[in-house]
């Protein structure tokens, strides 16, 4: 029986589920409070521009970013096969292609900051 | 005597055959809400990198009802999210500490401890009060 | 002892006569305290001698008489008629061919339970003048529970990937590898590895959790291969990013 190569895409998985678990929903309760005009100082442009531009802040939000949107790839690839979508190759090409693009597209506008 | 062995086949209608495969694909759904909250933040990267005009519009996006109301629907399903990742931790990472192995209920709570204390850190770093 | 009147609607199939499947009414009168198999053995004997199902024990032991009770898979031994109101559904294990009324056919079972390679295969084998192998409690305590599957497959009839993808080798038998893989005294896990890190292993399994909570010998079939996971994912990246590591 081959052995199989679901690791590579297991591992990113687990550590953005247990990140994300752990993260997620205060990130969204600091924008959530900004969409009710409650917007956190730190969402001040001032501030988070210049809190970004720091090179480990890049570097948080980078690999936040790339964990969350992985694990969100992953679950959402299982979720197909789940509701009997069967192109399992195809769909997985497409979500793990969107979690890279998105990452990518980050890493770009951090770079510009 | 033939055999003739039935097959029952597997329409996608399992996932309301038992509550619990409701609760697992509430847990899966999460995947939309968190991914989806994630781009809209690079999306935010985008407006932060082009300016404090461009920062001000993201926020005025957000402000936009059908925001608030993704925003909620979001924070539900993120939360849900933690609860379940860390309900199941313990089972995936269990500690034997000499003969026995710590209860399940205190792994998952150390874990819970720790989500609150880092919302509550967040939050106070943040300025949010 | 007080009676009452229970309604049961078995899912029936004749394979020579049927095209499929279909539901069967019994009224029958039975004592409060009794469980399902005693009202389906009173319906063999008293009431329609053709009802086909399997089942040894009578308590929980054999893993012969599970079936899906209402919806959800129970050994019809430890199902309680008292537990339930109105009509109770009976039919065979879910995600199994059906034989004949409740008797699946359980072949995939039975060569995925062999295919894991469930049994001792000592690290260091030793001579009988040796003595035995030695084992701490703490060290029995590692796999105790997983060693208490009875094989009644309720776990594959919970289990919606192996309805899905019926090649997954499913929780009974991988949590049963697991068993040995956590066995001081064993030294197999390699030889396992092939099948437990399949494609048709571990990783079909996406944590539905629904194997434990059916699991009548509270065996966690859902921990095991969480575990193995983590395991398997350890070796991968041991094995491909850290080569100099390989003995």
């Amino acid at each position: 029986m081959a052995r199989s190569n679901k690791p590579i895409v297991w591992g990113p998985f687990a550590a953005g589920g247990t990140l994300t678990a752990f993260l997620t929903p205060v990130l969204i309760l600091l924008t959530l409070l900004a969409a009710l005009g409650h917007a956190p100082d730190l969402l001040a442009y001032d501030r988070l521009h210049a809190f970004v531009g720091h090179w480990l802040a890049k570097t948080v939000v980078a690999g936040v970013v790339f964990l969350s949107l992985w694990s969100a790839a992953h679950r959402l690839r299982i979720t197909c096969y789940d509701l009997g979508l069967r192109a399992d190759t195809a769909v997985a090409t497409i979500v793990y292609a969107g979690a890279l693009g998105g990452t990518g597209a980050a890493l770009l506008y951090l770079a510009r900051i | 005597m033939s055999r003739k062995p039935y097959v029952r086949e597997m329409t996608w209608r399992w996932i309301f055959r038992h509550p619990r495969y409701v609760r697992y694909m509430a847990r899966e759904f999460s995947c939309l809400f968190i991914g989806g909250w994630t781009l809209l933040m690079v999306w935010g990267l985008k407006q932060l990198a082009d300016g404090p005009a461009a920062w001000g519009a993201f926020l005025e996006v957000l402000r936009s009802p059908a925001s608030i109301v993704f925003h909620v629907l979001a924070l539900a399903f993120a939360a849900y999210h933690s609860i379940t990742w860390f309900n199941l931790t313990p089972k995936a990472l269990p500690v034997q500490l000499g003969e026995e192995f710590v209860p399940e209920g205190v792994i998952s709570g150390a874990h819970f401890a720790l989500w609150a204390g880092l919302t509550i850190a967040v939050l106070y770093l943040a300025g949010a009060f | 002892m007080s009676e009452r009147a229970v309604e049961l609607e078995v899912l029936r199939y004749n394979p020579e006569t049927d095209r499929e499947p279909a539901f069967q009414r019994y009224s029958i009168n039975c004592p409060e305290e009794w469980v399902v198999l005693d009202a389906l053995n009173h319906i063999k004997e008293s009431v329609d001698p053709t009802l086909s199902y399997r089942w040894s024990c009578h308590m929980a032991v054999c893993g012969s008489c599970g079936m899906m009770i209402n919806g959800e898979p129970k050994l019809a031994c430890k199902a309680f008629l008292r537990e339930y109101s109105g009509v109770i559904r009976v039919e065979p294990l879910a995600h199994f061919p059906i034989e004949r009324d409740l008797v699946t056919v359980i072949d995939d079972f039975m060569e995925k339970l062999k295919r894991v390679k469930p049994w001792l295969m000592p690290g260091e084998p030793k001579t009988l003048e040796a003595g035995e192998y030695r084992q701490t409690p703490a060290e029995l305590k590692r796999f105790k529970q997983f060693t208490l599957c009875i094989n009644c497959m309720l776990c594959y009839a919970a289990c919606p990937e192996y309805g899905l993808i019926p090649k997954f080798i499913g929780p009974a038998a991988l949590s049963l590898a697991h068993r040995y893989n956590k066995d001081s005294r064993d030294g197999g896990r390699d030889a396992r590895r092939d099948e437990v890190a399949a494609y048709e292993g571990v990783w079909e399994c996406s944590f539905t959790g629904a194997c434990s909570e059916v699991c009548p010998e509270h065996v966690d079939p859902a921990a095991a291969l969480q575990q193995e996971k983590i395991e398997s994912t350890v070796d991968w990246y041991k094995e491909h990013l850290m080569p100099w590591l390989k003995k």
